[in-house]
């Protein structure tokens, strides 16, 4: 009877939180008739915001990757005085709030702030442009490609990286053969982690980049300026946010699935040791 | 000609490794129990571990010198290295893993390794015998000065393992190198090896011949090894030029080799004799006491009677009657009783 009881309150607790969890994502489909969410998709606002979307966010990712790739190997597979600190530094913009990343990078890149007068003199202005939505996108999302890969890096058995070496192939010729291959499917899984925050990105862009329309007006920022002006917009823009999340939830999920299976998580950050 | 020189000092967390050795054409085995020391003499010859100081040579070239500042990286130190568990590309097919270390003589020893079938397959598909062999044919790709095994039987289950063993062998006695492979496993390495270097606490305690460990160990940490019961006692001249020996679990042995004082007891467990009554024999030493334990492995058996393991064939056994719970007499020859200096932390 009180087993019962307790399975009972269990099943109860999960359905609600369920229910609550997924009520929302359905209402925005529910709202408004399926075609409208399409036709709506076809406004000048949305095409726009798509595009913006679409550009800085393809280079922010295409930034992240080149340089966070690296910097996450050298992070795990050397020693080094103040390794911790390098690692909490990369954490740091994960619990930082996006509006104070947003005046941080104004501070640092802004017309008055600390480089915007090297900048200026270059005659490169970069608040209130598509490379600030890019700087924007680059500070918050790169973290959750770095702390990944990281994490792909420092799973790699040891003896295989030696092996290379013992055969004759050098450090770099080791990365790239060996290292690189093998830890693409958490690479990926954290490049996906990362471009699902970026797209996401709301705060530190419309402190830094503002929202013009075109310019920097991105999927989200479109959905917070149509919200007054037309709510079936910014249903539309809505639904599809949450298209392309779920498709990237879902990539993630099935990405670690191929190497290994016990992971249900999608934050593949676990520390795992290496013999 | 290629040999290894090595005289290297290495701390490590608990001890430090502080070991020379002189490797010729031949298979050179360290044997030791794990935590010995003994991939880390691997490691430190293949570059991957960095003595604090000492010197290695192969050949003509010196791969480390500490007091000329020499240290080789790995990739340019010319050594095969066959890792436990093989660690091969799982990524790469096994023609691919071959050819990784060196392109030109892949073809050939995917076929002088019997794994030609299998150029196209992951590691993932292969068995462990396969498994080993691809490993050599990697290793041995870029035409090494040394081949290194580490643990090289130990990814096996007990059923290949007597067969992968003797194919190793095989493949080891045709190479033309010097081998220097480690194993916690004294019967692997008197099968694999012509001569042994026992290692405990990062020190070696005797090289020799697998044969010579055996008739003639240097402590009782080597008889152990080896496979002989070690019993404890102290020792004074006796009778006819014998030593006698009184046991420190009780009882009196004799034996062949002098000694006095403090001693360790070395029998192994084939020149131990099991009968219901004491025997009339040639044999001096007798050990009364009840069979804790008989196992019989295949056509043998090992009788366990007091602190001593006897082994008899599962014929005599089954002639005898015995049986666990039985008092019998273990003899052994005072020929047969080595008398070695006592341990000294390591077993």
């Amino acid at each position: 009877m009180r087993r019962r009881l307790f399975d009972g309150a269990l099943v109860v607790a999960t359905v609600l939180a369920l229910t609550f969890l997924l009520l929302p994502l359905v209402a925005i489909f529910l709202r408004v008739p399926l075609g409208t969410l399409v036709s709506q998709l076809g406004s000048d606002v949305a095409v726009d915001a798509l595009l913006v979307t679409l550009e800085t966010n393809a280079i922010a990712q295409a930034l992240i990757v080149l340089v966070g790739t690296p910097t996450a190997y050298f992070i795990a597979s050397r020693q080094f005085r103040g390794r911790a600190l390098a690692i909490t530094l990369v954490e740091l913009p994960l619990v930082l709030p996006p509006a104070v990343a947003g005046l941080a990078l104004l501070a640092a890149f802004g017309r008055l702030g600390l480089l915007g007068g090297t900048f200026e003199t270059l005659g490169v202005t970069v608040s209130f442009t598509k490379a600030a939505v890019v700087l924007a996108v680059v500070y918050v999302a790169s973290p959750f490609y770095i702390r990944g890969a990281i994490a792909s890096f420092e799973a790699l058995d040891q003896p295989l990286l030696d092996a290379s070496r013992t055969l004759g192939a050098g450090p770099a010729r080791t990365f790239f053969r060996i290292a690189l291959p093998l830890a693409a499917k958490g690479l990926g899984a954290a490049a996906a982690l990362s471009f699902a925050r970026g797209i996401g990105e709301f705060g530190a862009t419309i402190m830094f980049a503002g929202s013009l329309q075109g310019v920097t007006q991105t999927l989200s920022l479109a959905i917070y300026a149509q919200f007054d002006l037309d709510f079936d917009v910014a249903l539309s823009l809505g639904a599809l946010l949450v298209v392309v999340c779920a498709a990237i939830l879902v990539t993630v999920k099935l990405l670690p699935a191929w190497t290994r299976s016990s992971s249900t998580s999608i934050f593949p950050f676990a520390p795992s040791s290496s013999s | 000609m290629d040999s290894l020189e090595l005289d290297i000092h290495l701390p490590l967390r608990s001890f430090e490794l502080e070991l020379a050795l002189a490797v010729g054409r031949e298979t050179f085995a360290l044997v030791g129990p794990s935590g010995a020391g003994k991939t880390t003499v691997l490691r430190a010859v293949a570059g991957l571990a960095q003595p604090s100081e000492g010197r290695i040579v192969l050949g003509d070239r010196v791969l480390f010198d500490s007091r000329r500042d020499v240290d080789l990286v790995p990739e340019d130190r010319g050594v095969g290295f066959v890792f436990q568990d093989y660690a091969l590309f799982p990524h790469l097919t096994v023609e691919q893993n071959v050819a990784y270390g060196g392109r030109s003589r892949a073809a050939e020893l995917l076929d002088r390794f019997r794994i030609g079938h299998l150029a196209k397959a992951r590691p993932g598909q292969l068995s462990g015998g396969e498994r080993q062999r691809v490993g050599l044919a990697r290793a041995l790709a870029r035409g090494p000065g040394i081949l290194l095994l580490d643990e090289p039987l130990s990814a096996l289950d007990s059923h290949t393992r007597a067969a992968v063993r003797l194919e190793l062998k095989e493949l080891l006695d045709e190479l033309d190198l010097p081998v220097l492979l480690v194993t916690h496993d004294f019967q692997d390495a008197a099968v694999l090896a012509d001569r042994v270097a026992a290692l405990a606490e990062g020190r070696i305690r005797q090289i020799g011949t697998p044969s010579e460990l055996i008739t003639t160990p240097a402590d009782a940490f080597v008889a152990s090894f080896t496979g002989a019961n070690v019993l404890a006692g102290t020792a004074r001249p006796g009778a006819g030029g014998l030593t006698e020996v009184e046991l420190d679990g009780g009882g009196v042995v004799y034996s062949v080799d002098e000694a006095e004082g403090p001693v360790e007891v070395a029998v192994y467990p084939w020149d131990v004799s099991v009968a219901h009554d004491a025997p009339d024999d040639s044999a001096l030493n007798h050990v009364r006491g009840s069979i804790t334990s008989l196992v019989v492995v295949g056509n043998r058996a090992r009788v366990q009677v007091g602190g001593l393991v006897s082994e008899v064939t599962a014929a005599s056994a089954e002639r005898l009657g015995l049986a666990e719970g039985d008092v019998v007499t273990a003899s052994f020859k005072a020929a047969a009783t080595r008398l070695v200096e006592r341990a000294t932390s390591a077993r």
